[in-house]
């Protein structure tokens, strides 16, 4: 275990080198175009815009987000973490079903999940109706608060989850077992060692529940329960008062803010490092023993509640034939297309994430950290905010750019590349920079012992990065329906137009399809590449 | 490094994608195509769309969006908007479109096409089919009789915890405009205030609201008319009617949805060739009984879905869809006031 203080001390000598400087700084500039847009439209709001914006409301508003987004936190936190150690360090039957199972809603778009959570769980719904024998007539309303929270812990959870997994394979086992050899028990060893050890992938992955949070608009609105993102929209879409809105988007960047801050503290405290390229060979792996029946049914319960009821419900929907279009068919092109969009934009984010990221991790400055929170902070904007934004930037520069794919994709990177940016961001916290310090007193250039050494010890948090953006892209409605190139059908746009008439026959296709195609690649994620990347070369 | 190998073979695969894409973007509009923002349901006005083409050549391009989210973009486009034609479900956001100049005076004799009442004055949008205002109720516990009369009755105790409302929705929110307009805005607040001490619920959309009725969730809600067609046509059995209050209660108020031609448009003829087309016998007749459909043809001579209430005996409130630009802003700042939306 090495704590190191110097680090967050840049020598004199050892100043940043421009290119990557400047690269950090476009990147950054291009991710907070749309809140300088915000910024000069709440300037021109004039009196009665700023009426819209009373204090109070504000005020409730900004303490109900909070208060969802910290119960979300916690709660994602709570089942996420324990799954997490369950699938990768014990003999729990059938870890990697779970594992890949405990991944899968990360696809399930979030006003889906509150659908289907609502069509199973409302005082009517479709579990009342298989108690009706049992003489349950009505259940308890799932509506505000407690409904939103489960949806939003349904749709957030696998953050945790993944970056947990990824964090748990790439420890060091050397410090857990040099704990044990001092006469630490088992208990006191993941209290002690392995959760703090895990502190930079949870504060990661709290950081991107909370942002997911912030900008939700599906499942707050849908369960009925007001947030900033809520208030966001009643602006925009009922009055067009698009200065009134642009002055609560700001506060919500504000809010934002906040949390980037506050998981940065959290991350930095109490550093482990690790010694080797991932583990160096797979930490020991507890027998659960009769532990395993109460672990199996946590396990199963999740995965029942967050998967397997969901899908039913969308299953239970699309038996029967839309009775306005007919059977749906499977849209493959909208899925081709979908799946092309989250590709690039996955590849692309973790290019264009590196020089932040790098720059923030070896040179931490103002600069640099500054430029980082910039990147981050358009995350939490809500899609409709980001995407304005970007419909009166690209109508005035017009011309090809305008409703391109180009002008989409960056409206997806700039929505995501967060996403990236935080998992790189957790693999090179566990980096010790004394490694590179060796590698360029061993004559390396600062380049190539970044590219030889450091990358490759971030591989599995890159390759997590673009992962976790391939699946919130691929599920992106807002922007889409906007800026998108006419005629380009994505299956989020495909559920959209089911849902919008209420006709969910035809949304259960398209959706199904969404996490068909997800499966493979967090299959891929968390079980095939990790173990590869642990193996010892 | 393998992995930089990957991301970088990925990354060229990537620009070129972008820029084979965007060239095909930028092939240069034909003369003889339109770009259309549809707030109207694809699935729905898809055929109409695909016949214009038909029987005119002109191309159609169309975005499919909500009547809202489309009325932003508009305003963020201004005079750089690629639309030429804007079709909105909601009166409400063609006033406010239009009241910021966003779309072009219509000719008369295309207004002229349909009851005055469905158009404005200063003819910047015309409406292209009716709907109206209604209370859905649960027919296993309530029959016509038992229903109030007025929208005001809702406030009685006998409704306590068992009224379904929209309120994010632009239908609702335009009811509430007329009625603060015609009744004033102390007497709207006080009616609000004693449906919260109601215990009302409230819903994101319409739709919900009446799903919510069928399920027994709530007794009755208040919603657009042909809401309950859509719910059936998925759910036949479904145990949910209309009900219209008495002769001039706001609660019947009639809205339209309707078309604008954007004030950015070059290509002015064509666009009107297509809000021509929408006022046809042919485009009228789907609109008011194709799949799923059930709203009020506007033109003379097309009949309405089977088994609906005569328009013409539906009697509203008197008001003029005109003056929705300029109410809608009390309705929703009350709303906000209230804490029904915030």
């Amino acid at each position: 275990m090495t704590s190191d203080a110097a680090r967050a001390v840049p020598s004199p000598g050892r100043r940043a080198p421009l290119p990557l400087v400047l690269a950090a700084t476009v990147v950054s500039l291009a991710a907070s175009l749309p809140i300088a847009y915000l910024v000069v439209r709440a300037l021109s709001a004039d009196a009665s815009d700023r009426a819209l914006v009373s204090l109070d409301a504000t005020f409730d508003l900004v303490t109900g987000t909070a208060v969802l987004a910290l119960g979300v936190v916690a709660a994602a936190l709570a089942v996420g973490v324990p799954l997490a150690w369950l699938v990768v360090r014990t003999d729990l039957p059938g870890r990697r079903i779970f594992g890949l199972a405990a991944s899968l809603p990360l696809v399930i778009p979030s006003f889906i999940a509150a659908l289907a959570l609502l069509g199973a769980l409302a005082p009517r719904g479709l579990l009342q109706q298989a108690l009706e024998p049992l003489g349950v007539d009505r259940l308890p309303e799932i509506q505000g608060y407690w409904g939103a929270l489960l949806a939003l812990t349904l749709s957030t959870y696998p953050y945790v989850f993944l970056l947990a997994t990824a964090g748990l394979r790439g420890a060091d086992p050397t410090a857990e077992e040099a704990a044990r050899s001092l006469g630490a028990g088992r208990v006191e060893v993941l209290w002690r060692v392995t959760l703090p050890s895990l502190r930079p992938s949870l504060a990661a992955g709290s950081l991107l529940v909370a942002l997911y949070v912030l900008s939700d608009f599906g499942a707050v609105s849908l369960m009925g329960y007001p947030t900033l993102t809520t208030g966001i929209y009643v602006r925009y879409e009922s009055l067009l008062a698009l200065e009134a809105a642009a002055i609560l988007a700001l506060v919500l960047v504000a809010l934002a803010a906040v949390v980037v801050l506050l998981a940065s503290r959290f991350r930095l405290r109490g550093a482990i490092y690790r010694s080797t390229p991932g583990a160096g060979r797979p930490a020991e792996i507890v027998r659960l023993g009769r532990w395993r029946w109460p672990a199996l049914a946590f396990c199963s319960s999740v995965v029942g509640l967050f998967l397997v009821l969901p899908l039913g419900v969308l299953v239970w929907w699309s038996v029967r034939a839309d009775p306005i279009a007919g059977r749906a068919g499977i849209a493959w092109e909208a899925a081709l297309n979908s799946a092309l969009a989250a590709a690039m934009t996955a590849v692309v984010a973790v290019v264009v994430v590196l020089p932040v990221a790098l720059l923030a991790w070896r040179y931490p400055t103002l600069l640099s950290r500054t430029l980082e929170r910039l990147a981050l902070s358009p995350s939490a904007l809500p899609g409709i905010a980001v995407a304005l934004a970007l419909v009166f930037l690209g109508a005035r520069v017009g011309g090809f750019v305008y409703q391109s794919l180009a002008l989409l994709l960056f409206a997806y990177l700039v929505r995501f590349l967060p996403y990236a940016l935080a998992s790189t961001r957790a693999s090179l916290d566990a980096v010790s920079p004394r490694l590179e310090e060796a590698a360029r007193s061993l004559g390396r250039r600062p380049l190539s012992a970044t590219v030889s050494v450091v990358l490759p010890l971030t591989r599995s948090g890159m390759l997590a990065g673009a992962a976790l953006v391939f699946l919130s892209t691929i599920k992106e409605l807002p922007a889409t329906l906007l800026l998108r190139p006419i005629g380009f059908e994505t299956l989020a746009t495909e559920i959209w137009q089911g849902t919008s008439l209420g006709a969910y026959s035809a949304v259960a296709p398209s959706a199904l399809l969404l996490v068909a195609i997800a499966a493979p690649l967090v299959y891929l994620l968390s079980w095939r590449n990790a173990w590869e990347l642990g193996s010892p070369e | 490094m393998h992995l930089t190998k990957v991301l970088g073979t990925l990354l060229a695969a990537t620009i070129a994608a972008l820029a084979v894409t965007s060239g095909a973007a930028t092939a240069p509009a034909q003369a003889t195509s339109l770009t259309i923002y549809s707030g109207r349901d694809e699935r729905l006005v898809k055929p109409i769309m695909d016949r214009f083409t038909r029987d005119t050549g002109i191309q159609l391009n169309v975005r499919y969006a909500s009547s809202t989210t489309l009325a932003t973009a508009l305003v963020e486009e201004g005079s750089n908007s690629p639309a030429d034609v804007y079709w909105s479900q909601e009166p409400g956001t063609l006033g406010l479109v239009g009241a910021r100049g966003l779309l072009k005076r219509l000719p008369q004799r295309t207004v002229g096409k349909v009851p005055s009442r469905f158009s404005t004055p200063s003819r910047r949008w015309v409406g292209t089919s009716g709907r109206s205002r209604v209370l859905v109720y649960d027919t296993r516990t309530l029959t016509p009789q038992g229903l109030p009369r007025s929208v005001w009755g809702l406030t009685a105790g006998r409704w306590k915890g068992k009224i379904g409302i929209a309120p994010t929705n632009a239908s609702f929110q335009a009811f509430l405009g007329a009625t603060i307009h015609l009744h004033g805005e102390a007497r709207v607040r006080d009616w609000l205030r004693g449906l919260q001490a109601n215990d009302v619920k409230l819903f994101p959309n319409n739709t919900t609201v009446v799903q919510a009725v069928g399920r027994g969730d709530v007794e009755v809600g208040l919603v657009n008319h042909y809401y309950l067609y859509n719910v059936l046509a998925d759910t036949p059995d479904l145990p949910v009617r209309n009900h219209w209050f008495r002769a001039g209660d706001p609660g019947n108020l009639v809205l339209a949805a309707g078309v604008g031609i954007v004030s950015a448009t070059k290509k002015d003829a064509a666009a009107q060739r297509f809000v021509r087309f929408l006022h046809s016998k042919w485009a009228q007749r789907f609109i008011a009984r194709g799949p799923g459909a059930a709203e009020y043809p506007l033109v003379k001579g097309v009949p309405r879905r089977p088994g609906l209430r005569a328009l013409s005996t539906i009697k509203g409130p008197k008001y003029n869809l005109g003056r929705l630009s300029a109410d809608l802003t009390p309705a929703v700042r009350l709303l906000l006031e209230l804490g029904y939306i915030r």
